[in-house]
């Protein structure tokens, strides 16, 4: 691991597994004896609401938040989120949407949506149909959020280890949908 | 031992740690998960937990334990902090006899919270109460540590003071295992003398408690309990900060590749004001850094001025009230004093951000919630001109589009107190005014609302939005489920006994669904000429679905 503290901003609707992912990089980050600091936000949040999580990880890392312009890797499980976050967003930040639409009062179409994505400023901008290739592959959309850390991981987007994810979804996911968690994840990892 | 724990977890293992015997506590955000924390683990660790009506019996309970013998934690949101006073100001009269931490999670930004972005440590001046203010999970658990070591010592109670940052951030925490223990039995030895604010008692305690703020003041300066990094040497400035703020400023130095001394407020009060005298006496430029008022940055001016010291004491003037902090506004205000040239590209400033307008997500009713069933219902029954009082819980959401029904919104019960003096007021035959209320609200603080309006002969209709759980705050017991928070079976209170009971004569259960049965009822009850109570009866989505199959993929965030 570099130096220079890593931010990660994760974005989704309540119910997306925000908090999850999270938790899933929290942990892979400590295994791999790093200073970690992220920041959640719990509540109202949960009814249906824009739901914004900021991981930092590196040699020593102080504040919990991440600075505008100032991410290294945007994860969007939504696409609506994925741009409302660009704002953390600088030229070389990697930028991972899932192509999946939640709809909200007053939203803007997905085409228009996509379009917006690509024409932002930021180089790497990757859109990942990522629940539905779960809905179709393994019968469940729910673990898109576990595809997209797959695929951040498989790219090297991520400055953390593929064991140490796996590791990670063994200590924290429920055993009975840890074997979900762990294919979702090495269907995107082996995608690349 | 050493793991990832969110705040709120850390101030648990801390309080296990310091063998905590008793908690009680009123959930809200973003202090919930403690007392939901507490609960899970309560009888492997010896301990006695429960969810109070309200944070003001949940004090009054920690009080019982404490005057009995047992370690307490009591634990609330902000707005739990204006609901306790009542009884949190006598107790500092009284002092502990064993020791209490009482844990306040304020909500800087409102980020799940209505009525006020309030800073408790405000609090601290009203009641006399040490406060700790922890940056960090580590911290949690340390300053829960301290916190049951000092009310300990000086037999005081100590609130803990966190905020949204603090409560849910998660990093890796050093802690100890701890072994389970059987559940403390207590003992209340009588000590009116002690325990009963009776005057003229009560001004001797007065004297006594500012006696022990001396004490604790001493010793937070001898036990060196704010940290200052560096002492100031050839530098003529230096930082104070306090809370979440501090991390963003150590970003912010980091950031900007500055080594300037920082003196670290942990106990906000009673401040060690020798321990900042001596940080400040050799400066010209102090900058404190803390989130929402001014509080400190104004102690430290007094402090400068008492000793004779001539410097600037920069804070609220370069520093927003309103709002949580981040790092970059701790380096604009750096910049500003330090006079330094910063690249807003290298930065991205505000000046030099994108801006993206994309259209608000706000809160809304989960898919199946029975509260679909409720709201438009009233409002396409309701006549022109009806005055809607909202209140606190999922049933909020009533004032969110598409429904935009609040006229009002205030605080837990208020909906009814508030629309019964706007009845009295109006014209007998002006507008219909109509209350919505969450069951677990009515328990809280509705009760004694709804006996002001029958005993005062006004005549509002309030409908209570009964989901069958206290559902905003991440689905915790309330008296009308018939199981404590620990999942033992209780009795099951009835809205509509305690109606009843309170005079009300007009009073309808029913389940929402059955909408010609809500109709009809809004139309007769509106025309009575008293109070008039309908319970809509139907339990919470999610609930159900939880309750059908316990344990999802990926929990809900």
């Amino acid at each position: 691991m570099q130096d220079k503290t890593f931010n990660i901003i994760i974005s989704g609707v309540g119910g997306q597994g925000v908090i999850t992912m999270l938790s899933l990089i929290d942990e892979a980050v400590f295994i791999d004896g790093y200073d970690v600091k992220s920041s959640e936000l719990h509540g109202l949040s949960q009814r249906g609401g824009s739901v914004l999580a900021h991981v930092r990880l590196g040699k020593k890392v102080y504040s919990p938040l991440v600075q505008d312009g100032r991410a290294d890797l945007i994860i969007g499980l939504e696409l609506l989120e994925g741009l409302r976050v660009l704002n953390f967003a600088n030229k070389d930040t990697a930028v991972l949407v899932n192509k999946y639409i939640f709809p909200v009062l007053g939203g803007l179409p997905q085409k228009e949506i996509v379009k917006k994505l690509n024409e932002s400023f930021t180089k790497k901008m990757h859109i990942i149909e990522a629940s539905d290739i779960c809905k179709a592959k393994l019968q469940n959309e729910v673990v898109g959020a576990i595809y997209l850390l797959g695929y951040a991981v498989g790219k090297n987007l991520i400055p953390i280890k593929k064991e140490s994810i796996l590791k990670a979804i063994e200590n924290i996911v429920p055993e009975k949908y840890r074997e979900l968690n762990i294919k979702a994840f090495n269907l995107a990892y082996g995608d690349n | 031992m050493k793991k990832i724990l969110l705040g709120n977890e850390a101030i648990v293992q801390g309080a296990l740690e310091a063998g905590v015997d008793f908690v009680s506590g009123y959930p809200g955000c973003p202090s919930a998960e403690i007392g939901d924390e507490f609960l899970k683990i309560a009888k492997e660790n010896g301990v006695y937990a429960e969810w109070s009506t309200n944070e003001k019996v949940a004090l009054e309970a920690a009080i019982g334990a404490s005057f009995s013998g047992l370690k307490s934690l009591v634990n609330m949101k902000s707005f739990g902090i204006n609901v306790c006073s009542d009884s949190l100001l006598p107790l500092a009269y009284t002092g502990t006899k064993a020791p209490m931490v009482i844990v306040v999670a304020d909500d800087p930004s409102c980020w799940s919270s209505a009525q006020s972005e309030q800073d408790s440590r405000g609090y601290a001046y009203l009641s006399h109460i040490p406060v700790l203010e922890p940056s960090d999970p580590q911290e949690c658990r340390d300053f829960t540590k301290l916190g049951f070591e000092i009310s300990e010592k000086f037999n005081i109670p100590v609130i803990l003071m966190t905020t949204t940052r603090v409560s849910h951030q998660k990093m890796p925490v050093e802690f100890n295992k701890t072994n389970s223990k059987p559940q403390k039995i207590g003992e209340f030895i009588k000590n009116p003398h002690q325990f009963s604010t009776m005057p003229p008692r009560v001004l001797e305690m007065k004297k006594e408690l500012l006696e022990k703020l001396e004490k604790i003041k001493a010793y937070a300066q001898i036990s060196k309990i704010n940290k200052i990094s560096k002492n100031p040497g050839s530098e003529k400035f230096g930082i104070a900060a306090s809370g979440v703020a501090y991390l963003h400023t150590l970003e912010a130095l980091k950031e900007l590749d500055l080594d300037i001394p920082i003196l670290k407020i942990n106990l906000f009060y009673p401040l060690a004001d020798k321990t900042i005298a001596s940080f400040i006496k050799k400066l010209k430029k102090v900058l404190v850094v803390e989130e929402l008022e001014g509080y400190l940055e104004k102690e430290i001016k007094i402090i400068a001025k008492d000793n004779g010291l001539n410097l600037q004491i920069f804070g609220k003037d370069l520093l927003p009230k309103t709002g949580e902090l981040n790092t970059e506004e701790v380096i604009l205000a750096l910049s500003e004093i330090l006079k330094l040239k910063i690249e807003n590209s290298k930065f991205n400033l505000p000046a030099s951000r994108q801006e993206l307008k994309i259209p608000r997500r706000t809160a809304r009713l989960c898919e199946g919630c029975p509260y679909w069933h409720i709201f438009p219902v009233i409002k396409r029954i309701a006549p022109e001109g009806a005055i809607f009082g909202g209140d606190i819980g999922c049933n909020m959401i009533a004032g969110l589009a598409p429904h935009s029904m609040h006229d009002y919104l205030f605080s837990m019960g208020a909906s009814l107190g508030i629309s019964h003096g706007v009845k009295k007021s109006v014209s007998p035959d002006g507008p219909k005014v109509i209350s919505l209320m969450g069951d677990g609200t009515f328990f809280h603080a509705g009760i004694p609302a709804l006996i002001n309006a029958v005993y005062n002969k006004s005549n509002p209709l309030v409908v209570i939005l009964d989901n069958r759980i206290t559902a905003m705050t991440g689905h915790q017991q309330n008296p009308g489920m018939g199981k404590t928070g620990m999942d033992e079976n209780t009795e099951e209170l009835k809205i509509e006994e305690i109606a009843k009971a309170c005079g009300v004569k007009h009073i309808k259960v029913l389940d929402p669904v059955n909408t010609k049965e809500f109709e009809d009822t809004i139309k007769e009850f509106l025309d009575k000429d008293e109070v008039s109570l309908i319970i809509c009866k139907r339990i919470c989505k999610l609930l159900e679905k939880r309750q059908n199959s316990p344990s999802q993929i990926i929990s809900p965030d």
